[in-house]
């Protein structure tokens, strides 16, 4: 569904007459689409309770890797069949998204939060705190992400919580950069140099003038980061480091049924659509915020 | 341009040590070595004893010096599960790892750099649509699941390529390839991007005003300045590749380099692990210093800035 309307989406910036307020529309259409997926999915998440239809972790033996309602021998009881334990997966997928969305916005605002502090620090005073930065950004980047998350989630434990401390240790990188240029671009502006002028405190002119300017910057980077976040959080998990069992993770999902793909492939597919969905929404929503906020500059 | 190449060596250099002085204390501070050394059931006096045997009671600062003064020399120390020297297993794995990246890299720029300057040459066709939806979608699978659809597809059902495992080169299509994907929307967006802009500058106008034909124009003058941006991502994106293999191998049980760091994450074998960390940062810091002064060689306003 998201993927018709999106190459709708481009097809209406044809240049022809009225080009403009279709364009504009169009740019709508990109974020109204990542809007109500991510909508949808967060409306599944607070709601998980209603819909599903089992406890997600209910195990049934005797009821194991029974296939989705379209299979042969499917049935309405479990639409999205069961697991290798017999819990229902349409349960585990819907509680499921409380997992991704709850680590993909505690990665966005931590990194966020670190990612941005620098930024601004080393984009405002400049000199030897922005080289200071910079390294720090330059030693971050040589970091393997993946093995390191890997290693430290070995060694701490892996819990909901480690997957999100060091994920958002290691992402905030982006906003750094992000935030550095363009505090770099607001600071050489006239009316920064007025708050300097007038006597305003440092904590006043970045709290006032810089970051409501650079703001629409640092959103655009956190969908990016959230949607990254949620990948990577689940990589882990189907490496096995990630969130532990038994809880309902997608990706810890993908990894279990990863052995019986050969019979049972929706045990993989499905939690895979889910995940893509959820990204995909996202980075829609983040591709529309960007062109909406651009939009706005420009005139 | 010396001086220049100096002062980038020498930052190269610096994140170098800090990469793995950051790697050696999060490995010793997030966890106890000892504790996940001797394994769940061990006792109280059994753990002070391996803290013992493996030298983690001295002070942090003096296991780093011993650790970094040895891995200057190429000596990691020894695997505590193969009960070998680490670097020789490394050594032994990196081919597979090297070919996986390479591999994918030139796939990734063999379909992203045409399908760029189709995009470039036709802005809002059907192809530059093809390109960009394929990017937002290459953006949003997760790589595993989508390695995982591929053998599903390609080694299950149609029986063309072998599931997983390490030989020939019938092993390395599927990873290549999903590797591969995840790298193409940024070339692509690049490419069409460089195309563009130089597309619309004098000296193209100026080629084509000459009355030269459009296809020299084009590859003679034009796609020779928009690579010039490419080269430095693509050095970039071989780093990330490397690093970030961990994932693909797992799926396909490509004995590389980062299936060897997972598998020694998963039975407790640090030194291995450790040395990986520091060879992949080290990889990655080489081949984004090379770029930098490749870009720097190609583009005289760098190296004056």
């Amino acid at each position: 569904m998201s993927a018709e309307s999106h190459a709708g989406a481009i097809e209406t910036t044809e240049p022809s007459s009225g080009a403009q307020l279709r364009r504009r529309l169009s740019r709508h259409t990109t974020f109204l689409v990542g809007a109500g997926i991510l909508g949808f999915i967060l409306a599944v998440a607070l709601l998980a309770p209603l819909l599903a239809p089992h406890d997600p972790y209910a195990q049934n033996l005797s009821r194991r890797l029974i296939p989705p309602v379209w299979g042969s021998g499917g049935s309405w009881a479990h639409p999205l069949g069961t697991d290798q334990l017999g819990r229902d997966y349409l349960s585990r997928l819907v509680y499921g998204s409380r997992i991704s969305l709850l680590i993909g916005f505690s990665i966005m605002i931590t990194s966020g939060i670190i990612g941005t502090f620098l930024g601004i620090v080393a984009g405002y005073f400049g000199g030897r705190i922005d080289l200071i930065v910079n390294f720090i950004i330059t030693t971050r980047l040589a970091m393997p992400v993946i093995l390191v998350a890997l290693t430290v989630a070995a060694l701490a434990g892996s819990s909901v919580r480690n997957v999100i401390m060091v994920l958002s240790l290691l992402l905030w990188d982006r906003f750094a950069v992000v935030t550095r240029s363009a505090t770099l671009q607001v600071r050489a502006l006239d009316y920064v140099a007025a708050a300097e002028a007038v006597g305003c405190s440092t904590l006043r002119i970045v709290a006032g003038e810089i970051l409501p300017n650079i703001l629409n910057a640092i959103i655009v980077i956190g969908t990016i980061e959230m949607a990254n976040g949620i990948l990577l959080a689940a990589a882990l998990s189907f490496l096995g480091l990630g969130v532990p069992p038994p809880l309902p993770d997608w990706g810890a999902m993908i990894a279990d049924g990863k052995q019986y793909m050969f019979f049972s492939p929706w045990v993989i597919t499905i939690p895979g659509i889910a995940l893509f969905t959820l990204v995909l929404g996202i980075n829609l929503l983040g591709d529309g915020i960007r062109d909406l906020t651009a939009h706005e500059n420009r005139t | 341009m010396f001086i220049y190449f100096l002062k980038r060596s020498l930052v190269a250099l610096l994140v170098a040590i800090t990469v793995s002085i950051i790697s050696f204390m999060l490995l010793h501070l997030s966890g106890d070595l000892a504790q996940s050394l001797a394994g769940p059931t061990a006792s109280e006096a059994d753990i002070i004893q391996v803290r013992k045997a493996y030298g983690l009671d001295r002070p942090l600062v003096v296991q780093y010096g011993d650790w970094a003064s040895k891995a200057i020399r190429g000596d990691f120390g020894e695997s505590f599960f193969l009960k070998q020297p680490v670097f020789p297993i490394i050594v032994d794995r990196f081919p597979v790892t090297i070919s996986l990246g390479v591999s994918a890299l030139l796939l990734a720029l063999l379909v992203s750099i045409p399908l760029g300057i189709v995009a470039a040459l036709r802005p809002n066709s059907w192809i530059d649509r093809l390109a960009l939806t394929i990017s937002v979608f290459g953006q949003a699978m997760p790589s595993f699941w989508f390695g995982l659809l591929l053998i599903m597809l390609f080694g299950i059902n149609l029986r063309w390529l072998p599931v997983s495992g390490t030989g020939g080169w019938q092993y390395y299509v599927m990873p290549a390839v999903t590797l591969a994907y995840y790298s193409m929307p940024a070339f692509m967006r690049l490419t069409r991007a460089g195309m563009m802009e130089v597309l619309a500058s004098d000296y193209i106008r100026t080629a084509r005003a000459k009355g030269l034909r459009s296809m020299t124009v084009l590859f003679k003058h034009a796609l020779r300045n928009a690579v010039i941006p490419l080269v430095a991502v693509a050095a970039v994106q071989l780093g990330f590749a490397l690093g970030g293999s961990v994932v693909i191998e797992a799926v396909f049980s490509l004995h590389g380099v980062g299936y060897l760091g997972w598998e020694s994450i998963s039975r407790a074998d640090f030194p291995v692990v450790q040395a990986i960390v520091l060879i992949l940062a080290c990889l990655y810091i080489v081949l984004t210093l090379f770029a930098d002064l490749l870009n720097a060689f190609l583009d005289p306003r760098i190296r004056v800035n």
